[in-house]
C-alpha cells in the first residue's frame, strides 16, 4: 500500500495498516541514524516549519534532527518569536507560513484540536506534535515502535500506564494506539487524575498501581506536572511518589521480562524511582532514539519525498 | 387599517382552542369569532390562516442583543428583526452589554432603540449586581421604574450566597423576578464542554453536571428561605430537573427554562472541535437530554428560551478552548420546539404555554387573545418542510450548530401591536 494521509493528527484517524506502514518506514529510517554520515537527500528542497506554541525541548529537537537527516530545511517558530503576541489568530499565522510554500507544519499547541483545525484550513501537511490534552501521535507511534522492537509483538500484551491520565495527551494517544494494535491497556493513578469515560478510548482502570503493574509486559510511567498540586489533585509530592510512583519495591513485583517506559522528561524519585529508570528493564532512551526515526518516517510520508534510500 | 386572520386554529391555552377569525383594528384585537366578523370599508388585509395555528405572541425570555457595546455581533435592530423572523413578538434582553444594563439610562436606551427598530418588543433584564461584578446590588427601584421586569447576572453567576439571598429579598420588594444562571464556578473552572466520554476522547476539560445542580439547589434553598420568585435559566442536567421538580412539589416559588439545544443535541455535537457546539452550560449526555424532555413534558420546566448569543467569526473561528460560549437561537427555536410536538413530548397547547403563556406569566405581562387586548400574535405553519439556512438569518450571528438540519414548521406571520412585522415569503 501507499500512504495517502495529508496530515498526522491523532491515533484514531490512523488505521492498523497505516500504522504498520509507518513502522516499516521507521525501521528504514533508523538505519540512516545508525550510519556515520547520518544524512540522505530525500527531502532536499522541502521546507518543514516547527511551529511550537508550547515550550518543548525533546520533541522539537527530535523533529529538527529528523528533518535535517532527510536534508529538509527546518525552521523553528516558537510562542515568543512568532506573531502570537501580536494578536494574530492561529489560522492566520499558519496561512502566512503556508504562503511561504512550506511543505509540512509541525504544530505543538496548548489547545486540543489546534492541529485538526489547521489541517482543515490549510493545504499544507500538518503533523500534530501535541495538542493540549488531546493527542500526541508521534509519541504513540514511537512507543509502539519501541514495544514492537523489544517484545517482537504488541498483540496480547498487557501495557500499564501509570500516573496523571486525565491531563496526558500521551496517555490518550497510547491508549488508542496500543489498543488498536491489539494490546490490553490498563491505566492507574490517583482517582482525581483518571478521566471519566476513559473506557471509550480502550483502557480499563485498575484498582491501584499494584494491580496495574502485576503481570504487565510494559509499564509506562507518566510525568507528573508538579504545579497540579495547587488544583487539589493530590496531597504532597512525598505521598504521590509513595502511593502512585513506580517505586523500587513495586518494581520487584513486576514480571521479570517487563519493560519500563516514560515519555520524558523524568521526575526522578517522583513518578519513577531512579533505580527503576536506570535499570536494565528501562527502554526510555530507546524511545527517544525511535522518536527521531518515527518523525523522519512521518516527514518523509507527508512531505512526499521520493524514497530512494536503497539506491543512494 | 383592519386585519382579518381567517379560519386559523386559534390556540390560547386556558382560553381558546378552535377555528376562529380574528379581527384586528387600531393595533388591538377587535373580535374573535367563529362567524365571519362584520366590518365596514375596504381597507382591510385578509390573512388566510386555514391549516395554520394562531397563538398569542411568542416570547423568548432569554436573549443577548449585544447593544450597547458589541454592535459588531448584533444590534437591537437586527436582534429584534431576528426575533420576529423566528415568530417572537417579545424578547427579554440580558444585561451583559457594555455598559452593563444596571441603570435606568441603559434601560431607557435599549427601549428607545427597540422602539425605533419597530420589530419585536424588548423587556430588558437588569443586572443583579452593579457591573455584574457580584459586589453591590444594582438600583432595582430605578430599573423597575424604567421598565425592567427581571434581574439577572446571567453569564456571571452570583458567587456569594449572601448576595443571592439579598437580591431575592430586595427584588421581591419591588416585584422583580430574579433569573439565575446557576453555575458553581470552581467546579466548572478549566472546563470547556460537558465532562464525560466525549471530553475524555477529545482531550478537553470537562464541566460536570454538578457544577449546575449544586447552584440550582443552592438557589432553590434561598428562594424557599426568602419566599421570593426564582427563575432558573437554561437547565441542562437531569439533576437540575430533579431538584426543580422536587422544589415545585414542596410549593417553592420556582420556575425554570431550557433551550432548544439542550433538548435537541448532546455533547456528541462537539466532535471535530465544533465551536458552534460550545455554550455554557454545555451540551450534555443523552440521559440529560431525555431528562430535559421529560421535565418539559411533566411541567417541571415551564419555558423554552433560546439563550440567543450571537458571536462573530472573531470569537468562534478560533481554537475550541479559546472560543466564546453561545449560539444564536431566535430563528431556529420554533421549528426545533415543534419537533417536541411531532415526537409526542408536548401537545401543541403545551408548546404554546412554554413559548408564550408561561414566559408572560413569569415576567408579569399580559399576553392573551381577547377583544381589547394588544394584537401581538404569531401565526405558525406546523407542516412546511425546510432546512436551517444560517445565510437567511436576520441575526448578524451565524453561530448555529443546526445549519443544514431538516426542520418542519415555523412562523409564517408575526404581528406586533397589530402590525405585520414578519411575513414569510410564499414559494
Amino acid at each position: 500500500m501507499g500512504f495517502k494521509k495529508k496530515d498526522i493528527l491523532d491515533m484514531e484517524s490512523l488505521s492498523v495498516d497505516e500504522i504498520k506502514y509507518i513502522l516499516n518506514m521507521t525501521d528504514k529510517m533508523k538505519e540512516i541514524s545508525g550510519r556515520s554520515i547520518k544524512k540522505v537527500p530525500t527531502l532536499r528542497g522541502k521546507t518543514v516549519v516547527l511551529f511550537f506554541y508550547e515550550p518543548s525541548t525533546r520533541t522539537r529537537t527530535s523533529f529538527d534532527i529528523a528533518a535535517k537527516r532527510l536534508s529538509a530545511d527546518s525552521i523553528s517558530l516558537s510562542g515568543s518569536s512568532s506573531s502570537i503576541v501580536k494578536g494574530e489568530t492561529l489560522v492566520d499565522t499558519a496561512k502566512n507560513i503556508e504562503a511561504m510554500n512550506a511543505d509540512v507544519i509541525v504544530l505543538r499547541h496548548s489547545c486540543a484540536g489546534a492541529a485538526s483545525m489547521l489541517a482543515q484550513r490549510l493545504k499544507v501537511s500538518v503533523i500534530n506534535a501535541g495538542d493540549g490534552m488531546h493527542a500526541h501521535p508521534t509519541q504513540a507511534l514511537l512507543d509502539i515502535m519501541t514495544v514492537v522492537e523489544k517484545k517482537g509483538r504488541i498483540d496480547g500484551l498487557k501495557i500499564a500506564i501509570i500516573g496523571d491520565i486525565a491531563h496526558s495527551r500521551v496517555a490518550r494517544s497510547d491508549c488508542v494506539g496500543f489498543t488498536k494494535m491489539g494490546a490490553n491497556v490498563v491505566v492507574a493513578g490517583p482517582p482525581t487524575m483518571i478521566p471519566r469515560g476513559i473506557e471509550v478510548i480502550g483502557a480499563s482502570v485498575a484498582k491501584n498501581i499494584d494491580e496495574a503493574i502485576k503481570d504487565a509486559d510494559v509499564i509506562m510511567a507518566l510525568r507528573l506536572q508538579t504545579e497540579r498540586q495547587g488544583s487539589f489533585l493530590f496531597s504532597t509530592l512525598r505521598e504521590y511518589s509513595k502511593a502512585f510512583g513506580i517505586t523500587k519495591k513495586r518494581f520487584e513485583s513486576a514480571k521479570e521480562d517487563v519493560f519500563i517506559m516514560h515519555p520524558g522528561p523524568v521526575n526522578r524519585g517522583l513518578e519513577i524511582a531512579p533505580e527503576v529508570a536506570d535499570s536494565l528493564h528501562s527502554v526510555i532512551l530507546d524511545q527517544v532514539e525511535n522518536g527521531v526515526a518515527v518523525r523522519m518516517a512521518l516527514l518523509l510520508l507527508t512531505a512526499g519525498g521520493v524514497w530512494n534510500v536503497d539506491s543512494d | 387599517m383592519l386585519i382579518l386572520i381567517k379560519s386559523g386554529r386559534v390556540i390560547d391555552p386556558g382560553n381558546i382552542d378552535g377555528i376562529m377569525n380574528i379581527l384586528i383594528k387600531d393595533g388591538l384585537i377587535a373580535e374573535i369569532t367563529q362567524a365571519e366578523p362584520v366590518f365596514f370599508g375596504k381597507d382591510i388585509r385578509i390573512i388566510e390562516a386555514g391549516g395554520l395555528i394562531v397563538t398569542p405572541g411568542l416570547i423568548d425570555m432569554h436573549v443577548h442583543l449585544r447593544e450597547p457595546g458589541h454592535e459588531y455581533k448584533e444590534t437591537i435592530e437586527t436582534g429584534c428583526r431576528a426575533a420576529v423572523h423566528g415568530g417572537f413578538t417579545s424578547v427579554c434582553a440580558m444585561p451583559n452589554t457594555n455598559p452593563v444594563n444596571d441603570s435606568k439610562e441603559v434601560t431607557h436606551f435599549i427601549l428607545k432603540q427597540a422602539e425605533a427598530a419597530g420589530y419585536a418588543r424588548i423587556y430588558p433584564v437588569g443586572a443583579i449586581s452593579q457591573g455584574l461584578e457580584g459586589k453591590i446590588l444594582s438600583e432595582f427601584f430605578d430599573l423597575k421604574e424604567a421598565g425592567v421586569k427581571a434581574v439577572s447576572d446571567d453569564g456571571f453567576p452570583v458567587r456569594s450566597s449572601l448576595l443571592m439571598r439579598r437580591a431575592l429579598e430586595y427584588a421581591k420588594g419591588f416585584g422583580l423576578l430574579v433569573i439565575s444562571h446557576c453555575e458553581e464556578m470552581d467546579l466548572a473552572k478549566s472546563g470547556v464542554m460537558n465532562e464525560g466520554e466525549v471530553a475524555t476522547r477529545l482531550g478537553l476539560g470537562g464541566i460536570p453536571n454538578a457544577a449546575e445542580s449544586v447552584a440550582v439547589m443552592r438557589d432553590i434553598a434561598l428562594s424557599e428561605l426568602t419566599g421570593a420568585p426564582l427563575h432558573i435559566a437554561h437547565v441542562s442536567t437531569r439533576e437540575s430537573v430533579d431538584a426543580i421538580r422536587n422544589a415545585k412539589k414542596r410549593g417553592a416559588p420556582v420556575t425554570a427554562e431550557t433551550a432548544p439545544h439542550y433538548f435537541t443535541l448532546t455533547h456528541d455535537a462537539v466532535h471535530g472541535y465544533n465551536t458552534f457546539a460550545k455554550m455554557n452550560p454545555p451540551l450534555r449526555s443523552a440521559e440529560d437530554r431525555t431528562a430535559v424532555r421529560e421535565g418539559l413534558a411533566d411541567g417541571t420546566i415551564d419555558v423554552i428560551a433560546t439563550d440567543h448569543a450571537p458571536h462573530s467569526s472573531i470569537e468562534k473561528d478560533v481554537e475550541f478552548e479559546f472560543a466564546a460560549n453561545g449560539i444564536v437561537g431566535l430563528e431556529t427555536s420554533l421549528p426545533l420546539s415543534l419537533k417536541l410536538v411531532t415526537d409526542g413530548f408536548l401537545s401543541m397547547d403545551e408548546l404554546v404555554k412554554k413559548m408564550s403563556k408561561n414566559p408572560a406569566r413569569i415576567i408579569g405581562i399580559e399576553n392573551t387573545l381577547k377583544p381589547g387586548a394588544v394584537a401581538d400574535l404569531t401565526i405558525i405553519d406546523p407542516d412546511y418542510h425546510s432546512k436551517v439556512n444560517s445565510a437567511e438569518f436576520k441575526s448578524m450571528g451565524r453561530n448555529t450548530p443546526f445549519d443544514g438540519m431538516k426542520i418542519k414548521g415555523g412562523a409564517v406571520f408575526t404581528l406586533v401591536r397589530g402590525k405585520v412585522v414578519f411575513e414569510k415569503e410564499r414559494p
